[in-house]
Order: structure tokens, then C-alpha cells, then sequence
């Protein structure tokens, strides 16, 4: 199974929609890595665009983010242009459905942790980093802050989610199955 | 413990159970676009695995961009074409038969009472109106539905949602879903299937249905169903003449996907509808909903008449019946496409392109277009459009664009004014 984890970055709002992670002018690619440079593009935090180049977002490879994240528009290309990006976890107060399934569709982790966990991370200083142990459910969250104590969340994963994962998608787990 | 007509399908449906709570149904219907399909159909062949699982049961249309803007999109529609063509796909809808899918695939009589439909696109919820399951998805998801006919949902919890009264002159199914998606929230729906049943369901038209259910997605629904009835088997006879001895045996047919009286639903809201008046978003959420007197006198640059919203025969008679004899005001532009050439063609008979026309819109063919912001009328940074299509999200139409969704009456009334109006106004019984 792919490994999971790495450097954080915290989108602070709720309901970000799949238009804002790929705008529809895009979805004419009919590859995945040409959707690389576009991920986030149309994103407003607090009002103002953005800086989906930053070299924070270029290093990331989670995304923490409020509820509702990926609403709207069913595209995949959301899901790909994270992992064109190398990004392997989005952790959520809750997720948009379609968008969900489409992460472990993928064989990537869409994690879900209560308001108050995602607030606890929120509220850490410093550039974060998660490791996450998928037998145990158990995330840890650090900080480059020696001051700051890293933060252990646990998680629910659903076996069959699980599965998925470990199959590398649901093509792989479908050929096989069905 | 009774069922819901979600929970009925499902069980009607079902090849397997990995896990409590996780289904593998099996899928009557995989419909397929340019947009979200080409992706699927080149992964499939990459990994040798060009196959579909039932060629009849597939239906593919080029709809979003259409006829091809540029070579990219050009490109998409010829991965489309090709395939169905290797496939022998026998209902695919290529440039002069095309048009929007959620308008297109019921018009054909693809969808019928208790099948399960699966598109990779969110408004697939659309044809929930005919007491369906049908629900969009990713393409990974459409990649595995050509290649196996299943997708893997939730066990549904239905929330049900109860409309009473009666609607006014001037106010519309449109009105009605934004009223709901205020109550509800963008994710008030989330993992749930909404059941729509009341009165004001009962005496709706099925393009009325499609449209309640056609925004269930923004609410945050899996689906949006209505519960199959007369006005279902009307619509359907044509499809469903030589299977049924009589309506009425199709219309106790149909019965059997009725919930049953003692089903559980995880929550019920009621709306009294009688003194809805017509609603209007602002901002960038489409839980955003204000009357139309709290906006009046906006100012707009363009209005957009279509879409699988509000692209329906019935949907340009109503901005019609504003528009006649009457122009866009200096300044605005305004552009309409009717959803599929079907309406396009009834539309002409009736005279209603005459009277779009003589008002100053440009008439287009059928397609998405500008509801997605990709062709035939994307606005400019700064710009705001009346719109009857279904989201308003930052960028949807162009960057830095504005959408106010709408009902056809309001976005006819503000065409005429150039500004956000109640259509009331113009309507004579008021
Ligand atoms: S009309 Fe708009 S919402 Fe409907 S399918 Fe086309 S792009 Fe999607």
C-alpha cells in the first residue's frame, strides 16, 4: 500500500466546491498532469484570491480544510489535480459525497475528524506535518514549532474504504470482484 | 419496519454488501458526456480493458461544448465518437441530434420508474423526477459502470421533504428548489437521498419535477425523487404503450415504488408554498436565496435562458410570455439555449424563438455553454448575469464573473428592465 502523509496545508473555510479546485476551462485536458498548475485557481479565503503557487502549496502533500469540502460539480479532475500535485490526503470536517468517493475511487485518503480536532490543528503554529497509521486509524499532526506538542487524532475508516485503498481504486477492486 | 422508494431500488438493485452499509448496485443506465467520459474511455484502453457491459444500456451524448469550440474540445468529441462507434452504441446524440443530457436522455424515454442511473456528472440527480435512483459520479466510478454496470453507494437515508399549499402566478419549481436548498444548506442533504412529496409534487409537470430534483445535488443530495404517478406514466406512455395494457395499469404499476406508509425517514421538513415569492441567489453559494423584492434593481449585463434547469419547452414559454412584444433593455444582452432540438424545433412552432428574437437575444443551439462557463456566453471579470441555470460558485460562468440563479419569468423580467425584477409585474393575472 502507498504510503500516506507529509506536509500540511490549512485551507481556513468551509464549502469549497470543485469549481474553485478546477475551474471548468479545464476539463477540456484529457490528461491529468496538464491539470497540474490550475489546482485551486478560482479558491477565495476570506474574500481575496488564493496563492495557489506559494511555496507552501508546492510542498504539501495534505490539505486540512473545514466541512463540505469538494461540493458542486462532480469532476474528478479536483481529485487528480491534488494527486498530479502529490497531494495524498485532504482531512475535512465532512466531505461532498461524490468528491469523497472519488479520493478513495483513487486510492487516497479522504479523513474526516470532528469540528473540534480540526479546530485543535487549526490553532497549531508553525508548518505542520502529518503522519497517519492506517491500522491503528490514528493521525499525528507536528509542528515545526519545538514549543508546540504534536496532536494524535484518531479516525474512522470504513472497511470497505480500506479496501479501495489498498486495491489502489475501485477499478482494481471491481476487475477483480465483479 | 416500511421502505422508501430509495431503500426499494436499492434492494432491487443489489449485487452485493462488502461492508454494513456499503452497496454494490447493479446500474440500468450509464449515460456518458464529452466532459467527464473521454478520460475514462482512454484509461480503459491503456490498461487494455475497452470494453462496455451492455451496449444498450449505455446512452452518450456530446453536450457541454458542442459543436467543438477548439481543438481540445474537438478532440473530446471525436474520443466520444470513435468509441461509440467501436462499441456499436446505438444512442449517442452527436452534433445536430445533441443536447443537453438531463433534458435529452428523459425526453428519449431512458429513464423509467425503480431503474438505478449513474452519470459522471452531479445534476444526473435530475431524473430522480421519475422515480428513479440516479445519482452523479467521478469518472472512476463511470469507468467501472461501462466496464461492469455496478457503483458502490451508502445504504440511503431519504430526508423527506413535504410541499403544501399552492404555488402562485409567477412562481415556479425553481422558486420552490431555492426555497429548500435555503432551508437546507449547501450540505443540509449530505449522504442523503430527499424524497419530494406534497401537493405542490402532485400537480407539477414532469419538466417542473426535473427541475425540483435537478438542484437536490446542491443541497448536497446522493438523489433527489419524486414519487412515480399519472403524470409520470403520461409522459412515459409513448415509451411504455406495448409493456402496458392501459394507463392506469402502468400508474398501478408504478405503485409498487411507493414508500410505504410506515417507512423511516431520517427527517421531514415541511414547506408552505402558497406565499412563496419568486427567489433569487446572491454571493457565491447557492444556499445564498433572498426574495426578489430584497435584489430588486440590481443591475445585470446579461441574461441566460437554458441549461438542464430551466432549458425546457415549458421554461421558454414562460420567459416568452414576459418577453413578447417587449425588448432587452439598452445595454443588456441576452442569450437562450434550448436544451435539446426537440424544444428547440416546439419552440419554433409556437413561436417563441420569433419572440426571443424580435426581444434581441441570439438564439443558440443546444448545449451547456455558458452555464459552465466554457463557451457561448462566459462573462468578463466584473460582469453579472440573470441566470436559470443551477450554480452561482465563483467562476462558474468566467472568473470574476456573478450569477444570480433565477426562475425563466424573473430572468425575462430582467431582461426587459436590466435589472432584477419581479416578474409579477409583468404577468397579467396579478
Ligand atoms: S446545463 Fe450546466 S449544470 Fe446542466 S449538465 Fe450542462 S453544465 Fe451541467
Amino acid at each position: 500500500m502507498k504510503t500516506f502523509g507529509g506536509p500540511a496545508i490549512l485551507l481556513d473555510r468551509s464549502d469549497i466546491n470543485t469549481d474553485e479546485i478546477i475551474p471548468a476551462k479545464y476539463l477540456t485536458e484529457i490528461t491529468k498532469v496538464a491539470l497540474k498548475p490550475h489546482l485551486l485557481e478560482d479558491l477565495l479565503l476570506d474574500g481575496k484570491p488564493f496563492d495557489s503557487q506559494s511555496p507552501a502549496m508546492q510542498q504539501a502533500r495534505v490539505v486540512i480544510t473545514r466541512a463540505n469540502f469538494g461540493c458542486g460539480s462532480s469532476r474528478e479532475h479536483a481529485v487528480w489535480a491534488f494527486e498530479v500535485n502529490d497531494i495524498n490526503i485532504v482531512i475535512a470536517e465532512s466531505f461532498a459525497r461524490i468528491f469523497r468517493q472519488n479520493m478513495f475511487n483513487c486510492g487516497i485518503l479522504a479523513i474526516e475528524l470532528p469540528a473540534a480536532d480540526i479546530e485543535q490543528i487549526f490553532k497549531m503554529r508553525g508548518e505542520l506535518t502529518i503522519e497517519v497509521d492506517l491500522d491503528k486509524t490514528e493521525m499525528t499532526t507536528r509542528s515545526s514549532d519545538p514549543a508546540q506538542a504534536p496532536i494524535t487524532c484518531s479516525f474512522q475508516m470504513n472497511p470497505f474504504d480500506r479496501d479501495l485503498v489498498a486495491a489502489g481504486g475501485w477499478l482494481a477492486y471491481a476487475d477483480k470482484k465483479f | 419496519m416500511g421502505k422508501t422508494i430509495a431503500t426499494k431500488i436499492f434492494d432491487a438493485h443489489l449485487r452485493d454488501t462488502p461492508t454494513p452499509g456499503n452497496m454494490i448496485l447493479d446500474i440500468d443506465v450509464v449515460m456518458c458526456h464529452e466532459i467527464t467520459t473521454p478520460i475514462a474511455i482512454m484509461d480503459l484502453m491503456e490498461k487494455g480493458m475497452d470494453r462496455v457491459f451492455d451496449t444498450s444500456k449505455i446512452k452518450a451524448v456530446i453536450d457541454h461544448v458542442t459543436p467543438a469550440k477548439d481543438s481540445k474540445t474537438a478532440t473530446q468529441g471525436k474520443i466520444m465518437r470513435d468509441w461509440a462507434k467501436r462499441h456499436q452504441i446505438k444512442d449517442f446524440f452527436d452534433v445536430g441530434a445533441n443536447g443537453v443530457c438531463h433534458a435529452l436522455f428523459p425526453e428519449k424515454g431512458f429513464i423509467r420508474p425503480g431503474y438505478t442511473v449513474i452519470m459522471g456528472d452531479s445534476h444526473t440527480c435530475t431524473h430522480g423526477a421519475f422515480g428513479a435512483f440516479a445519482a452523479g459520479v467521478g469518472t472512476t466510478d463511470l469507468e467501472v459502470g461501462i466496464l461492469k454496470g455496478v457503483c458502490s453507494f451508502r445504504a440511503p437515508e431519504t430526508m423527506r421533504v413535504v410541499l403544501t399549499g399552492k404555488l402562485s402566478s409567477g412562481v415556479t419549481a425553481k422558486d420552490v428548489i431555492l426555497a429548500v436548498i435555503k432551508r437546507l444548506t449547501v450540505n443540509g442533504a449530505t449522504d442523503k437521498v430527499i424524497e419530494f412529496v406534497g401537493p405542490v409534487v402532485d400537480a407539477m409537470t414532469m419538466a417542473a419535477r426535473m427541475t425540483l430534483c435537478n438542484m437536490a445535488v446542491e443541497a448536497g443530495a446522493t438523489s433527489g425523487l419524486c414519487l412515480p404517478d399519472q403524470v409520470t406514466a403520461e409522459y412515459l406512455w409513448p415509451f411504455i404503450k406495448d409493456q402496458y395494457s392501459s394507463l392506469e395499469v402502468a400508474v398501478a404499476d408504478f405503485r409498487k415504488w411507493h414508500s410505504d406508509p410506515d417507512a423511516h425517514y431520517v427527517e421531514t421538513i415541511e414547506l408552505e408554498v402558497s406565499t412563496l415569492a419568486p427567489q433569487v441567489t446572491f454571493g457565491f453559494k447557492p444556499d445564498q436565496v433572498k426574495d426578489v423584492s430584497e435584489l430588486e434593481g440590481t443591475p445585470v449585463d446579461q441574461i441566460y435562458i437554458g441549461s438542464c434547469t430551466n432549458g425546457r419547452i415549458e421554461d421558454l414559454r414562460d420567459a416568452a410570455e414576459i418577453l413578447a412584444g417587449k425588448t432587452l433593455a439598452v445595454g443588456v444582452r441576452g442569450v437562450v439555449t434550448p436544451a435539446t432540438p426537440a424544444i428547440y424545433s416546439q419552440a419554433l412552432d409556437e413561436g417563441i424563438i420569433k419572440i426571443f428574437m424580435d426581444a434581441g437575444f441570439c438564439v443558440l443551439n443546444p448545449t451547456c455553454g455558458a452555464c459552465l462557463g466554457m463557451s457561448c456566453g462566459v462573462l468578463a471579470a466584473g460582469e453579472v448575469c440573470a441566470s436559470t441555470t443551477n450554480r452561482n460558485f465563483n467562476g462558474r460562468m468566467g472568473k470574476g464573473g456573478m450569477v444570480h440563479l433565477m426562475s425563466p419569468y424573473s430572468a425575462a423580467a430582467a431582461a426587459v428592465t436590466g435589472t432584477i425584477t419581479d416578474p409579477r409585474k409583468f404577468l397579467n393575472n396579478n
